[in-house]
């Protein structure tokens, strides 16, 4: 039962006023809010149960253990995992992204080989792999855009052909762009290629069933869906993660060492080196229940129907004044709205929206090649969740006519 | 919080929507850098050209937003004429005002007159449009080192 007024509720820090009017959080899309649910978990976990996991024997630090792999196993659960074992604690998606270019490229990569990007990339899916570029002699190709914010798949055989990698995001940060995930990854499998999906932007609003999506390995971040900052996700086949070699070595990674040598852990302790993140494991896996409890695809429908009222409404109001980025049915974007309004630039649009406690991010968006295309430096950039509501919208709209009076347009 | 009307003087609005000293020089003569902000994007591309240590010149090119394009365009406006020396000081004196410089010791007792970039003061209360203030110096000060 999707109850907006109870989601709200659920949200402290929505609750907050400034200057005596409450705060239009619309920044989503760069990290989430968190419910009291998810605040609560870590709180009491923390205050009640707190010890080292995977190391001592007392009762408390079994307890401890228990609850954390029980956090990793509602988030294989969240998404469909085969077992909780194909789920990969990390810092979040950039290390996950990282993990799997710096892992990969040098256990299995030769000079020449290709991989496989879009032009839609956030640098965490670009940069990676540039580093590469210099340390392997690896190539890369891109999978370019059409006019309208799609992926352009016209000449996707010839990019895909003879490509030992392709990651590529399933939803764009800047223009919301859902990308046909399923059908990338198969025709990437019939080339003979492995499989990355950067899935940071829609795991937290959609469902996900990494057995449907069929890739290899995908990569998300906690802060994004509800959960703290500093956990991380990178999901793979079991049999692929063993083929990938850790990037950090240390305690909990290890099965056995001697002077000269050491042998992993099996998998996931083995890309988890040294005391991970416990509280915010904890937090993540209370992020899960409770997106579950509203469930993804009413979260989906909600900010479909939202995605639409802003799209009508901004046009409506301000017509040629605005210009939305990305596709506009909204059964092909997810909930981030970047925009360009009159020729004032995003950073002063921002600064008036702040005057109206509206929190948006204007900037580049981590992603300066996308941003080259669509031939603008940086965009102002209003994102949905669960929490927004039309009158955010509207809030949203009536602020950005208050630039009409300071820059007397 | 402090009011918009803090930030978008009149006079900000001015240069912003008529830059002073836009366009390029040719370099040589005049030598050129440029500075940009990762945060927002902002660019911008200085043309200097010194003459007997005096800032003869001076022009400027690129995109921001209006603090730091205003910034820019005053900046151009304050400096040509100067000696580089002058220059220099009214470098550490604008950032001295962004707080974000403490005052020079061997600088002169009486502080280089700011003029209309007095009216830049306000950005002091709007910490994140610091860096879009100070851009500019920032690159004015890399281009006169190369000068």
């Amino acid at each position: 039962m999707f109850d907006l007024s109870k989601i709200k509720a659920d949200f402290p820090h929505l609750r907050r006023e400034i200057d005596h009017s409450p705060v239009i959080y619309l920044d989503s899309a760069n990290t989430s809010q968190k419910p009291a649910a998810v605040i609560e978990a870590m709180r009491s976990f923390t205050e009640q149960s707190y010890a080292p996991i995977n190391r001592s024997a007392y009762r408390m630090a079994a307890a401890a253990t228990d609850a954390f792999e029980n956090a990793r196993s509602l988030v294989a659960s969240f998404i469909n995992a085969g077992s909780p074992d194909e789920v990969v604690f990390t810092k979040n998606a950039t290390e996950s992204l990282n993990l799997f270019a710096q892992g990969w490229s040098r256990q299995h990569l030769k000079a020449g080989d290709v991989v496989v990007l879009t032009h839609m990339e956030h640098h965490a899916n670009i940069v990676p792999w540039q580093m590469m570029v210099a340390e392997r002699g690896i190539t890369l190709r891109w999978i370019p855009l059409t006019d309208d914010g799609h992926l352009d798949l016209s000449d996707l055989d010839n990019i895909l052909d003879g490509a030992s990698v392709v990651s590529f995001t399933s939803m764009s940060n800047v223009l919301g762009t859902m990308n046909p995930v399923r059908e990338i990854v198969q025709r990437s499998h019939d080339a003979g290629a492995i499989v990355m999906v950067d899935a940071c932007q829609s795991v937290p609003h959609s469902v996900t069933d990494v057995q449907a999506m069929d890739a290899d390995f995908i990569a998300f971040s906690g802060h994004k869906m509800l959960g703290p900052s500093g956990i991380g996700v990178l999901w793979g086949r079991p049999e692929l993660l063993d083929q990938l070699p850790p990037l950090q070595g240390g305690g909990n990674m290890i099965d056995d060492v001697r002077l000269d040598t050491f042998t992993c852990a099996p998998v996931p302790a083995k890309f988890e080196a040294g005391t991970p993140p416990i509280i915010e494991a904890i937090g993540l896996g209370a992020a899960v229940e409770y997106l579950s409890s509203i469930g993804m695809a009413e979260i989906r429908r909600h900010e479909m129907e939202l995605t639409q009222y802003a799209l009508d409404t901004l046009s409506e109001r301000f017509g040629s004044d605005i210009v939305i980025h990305g596709p506009r049915n909204v059964e092909e974007r997810g909930g981030v709205l970047s925009f360009a309004f009159r020729d004032l630039h995003p950073h002063d649009v921002s600064q008036i929206l702040d005057e109206r406690n509206v929190c948006v991010r204007a900037g580049h968006h981590c992603a300066k090649p996308l941003m080259r295309l669509i031939g603008a430096n940086a965009t102002v950039r209003a994102s949905l969740y669960l929490y927004n509501d039309t009158h955010d919208v509207d809030i949203l709209a009536d602020a950005l006519t208050s630039a009409d009076d300071i820059f007397g347009l | 919080m402090p009011g918009l009307e803090d930030l978008y003087r009149e006079i900000i609005l001015d240069h912003y929507r008529n830059p002073r000293n836009r366009g390029a020089l040719e370099t040589p003569p005049a030598v050129s850098a440029d500075g940009h902000n990762p945060l927002c994007g902002d660019e911008i591309t200085l043309f200097v050209l010194v003459e007997d240590d005096i800032v003869a010149d001076i022009k400027s090119s690129g995109q921001g937003c209006s603090i730091s394009q205003s910034s820019a365009s005053m900046m151009t406006q304050a400096v040509r004429g100067k000696s580089v020396a002058e220059a220099e000081a009214l470098i550490h004196h604008f950032k001295h005002m962004m707080s974000i410089e403490d005052h020079h010791h061997d600088e002169p007792a009486e502080a280089p007159a700011l003029g209309d970039l007095e009216a830049l003061q306000g950005v002091v209360k709007f910490p994140v449009r610091i860096k879009c203030a100070v851009l500019a110096w920032n690159t004015l000060s890399q281009a006169l080192e190369s000068a």
